[in-house]
């Protein structure tokens, strides 16, 4: 595999990952359990927006076929989105979702954190302004995750159960292939090996100070690097790109 | 959720370094933290400031508005009160 093609698969996930859970968490706009939420919540939407959309303008120069983010953004099948499992599992009720950003923020965080360094400019520039917007994700996820753990017996027990159900799906967010592979060595990004175990323990501290479990690791969904999702991918997608699809280059 | 649970707070906000905290609004918050992060989303996302305080909404203290007579009107019509006969150089600007 030459570098260029494992550098747009790199980006692709990069970008997927921001633009399906800004998707999925733009759901919540006007049904946030409180109005600050609402905002904040949508807020985050936001920020993930922003860092899909010159994530996907960079992937489609290193691809160099003329598309830009658009169409990278809306006209792909199923098969060619490369975001993590985790990143297009329903909202659920507001603990789900809060559980489903935590673990995904700190991830997002550790593997942003790296690619400030990264020997590619552009990405490291990305990066180096999304960063900003990640560690406060984080900040707002940690702090929601502690006062629902740490809450009342309903709020615990409630975001106890999205954590283990959410589990099995965080195994596909370090699964790596030959893209990641030459990525690593040419120092574009982060080895998810050693993100691994820092992300476990970081996960881990905030739990425990919720006074939470942290579920163990058992048999883990994935297939994500090869475009293989879950059952509700086709559905985000048909509302995703609905409009492009009914109504081919329209602009507004 | 009940929102019973979750009391109301003031928000400052500092424009930028050097000038005051000005109320900006208030917002629901079950604690001063997310109180901050609340102020931060709702109020301070266009670059509108620096610097956030919060207080609980309780813990203002204000004039009544039924003693705005006698607390407010007699200030108006002793002249010797405003420092207006002074000649204050240009170079001093606002005071």
């Amino acid at each position: 595999m030459e570098k260029k093609k494992a550098l747009f698969n790199y980006l692709l996930r990069l970008a997927d990952n921001a633009a399906i859970l800004g998707h999925k968490l733009s759901e919540w706009c006007g049904h946030g359990p409180e109005l600050e939420e609402d905002i904040a919540i949508i807020n985050t939407a936001l920020d993930l927006l922003g860092h899909a959309r010159s994530i996907y303008t960079y992937a489609g120069e290193v691809e160099g076929k003329g598309r830009d983010e658009d169409d990278i953004a809306f006209l792909r099948i199923e098969r060619e989105y490369k975001n993590a499992l985790i990143c297009e599992l329903p909202n659920g009720h507001y603990g789900d979702t809060i559980a489903r950003q935590f673990l995904f923020d700190q991830f997002n965080y550790l593997v942003f954190s790296e690619l400030v360094n990264s020997t590619d400019e552009t990405v490291s520039a990305i990066a180096a302004k999304a960063i900003k917007e990640i560690r406060y994700h984080l900040r707002r996820s940690t702090e929601w995750t502690l006062r629902l753990g740490d809450g009342t017996e309903e709020s615990h027990n409630r975001i106890q159960e999205s954590f283990n159900d959410v589990w099995s799906y965080t195994g596909d967010l370090f699964v790596e292939d030959e893209s990641d592979g030459l990525i690593v060595s040419a120092g574009i990004g982060p080895d998810l090996k050693i993100i691994r175990p820092i992300w476990r323990e970081k996960v881990k501290a905030v739990l425990t100070e919720a006074t939470l479990t942290t579920p163990e690791d058992g048999w883990m969904h994935s297939g994500s690097k090869e475009g293989r999702h879950t059952e509700h991918m086709g559905h985000l997608l048909s509302e995703l790109q609905y409009m492009q699809r009914a109504y081919p280059e329209c602009e507004w | 959720m009940e929102r019973k649970d979750w009391p109301l707070w003031e928000v400052f906000v500092r424009s930028k370094a050097g000038l005051n905290h000005k109320h900006s609004g208030s917002l629901h918050a079950p604690d001063a933290e997310m109180a901050i992060s609340n102020a931060r989303d709702v109020y301070t996302r266009r670059s509108e400031g620096v610097s956030i305080w919060v207080v609980e909404s309780k813990h203002i203290h204000s004039t009544l508005e039924t003693d705005s007579d006698s607390m407010f009107d007699p200030n108006e019509d002793k002249i010797y009160r405003h420092p207006t006969f002074y000649d204050i150089p240009d170079e001093v600007g606002h005071m």
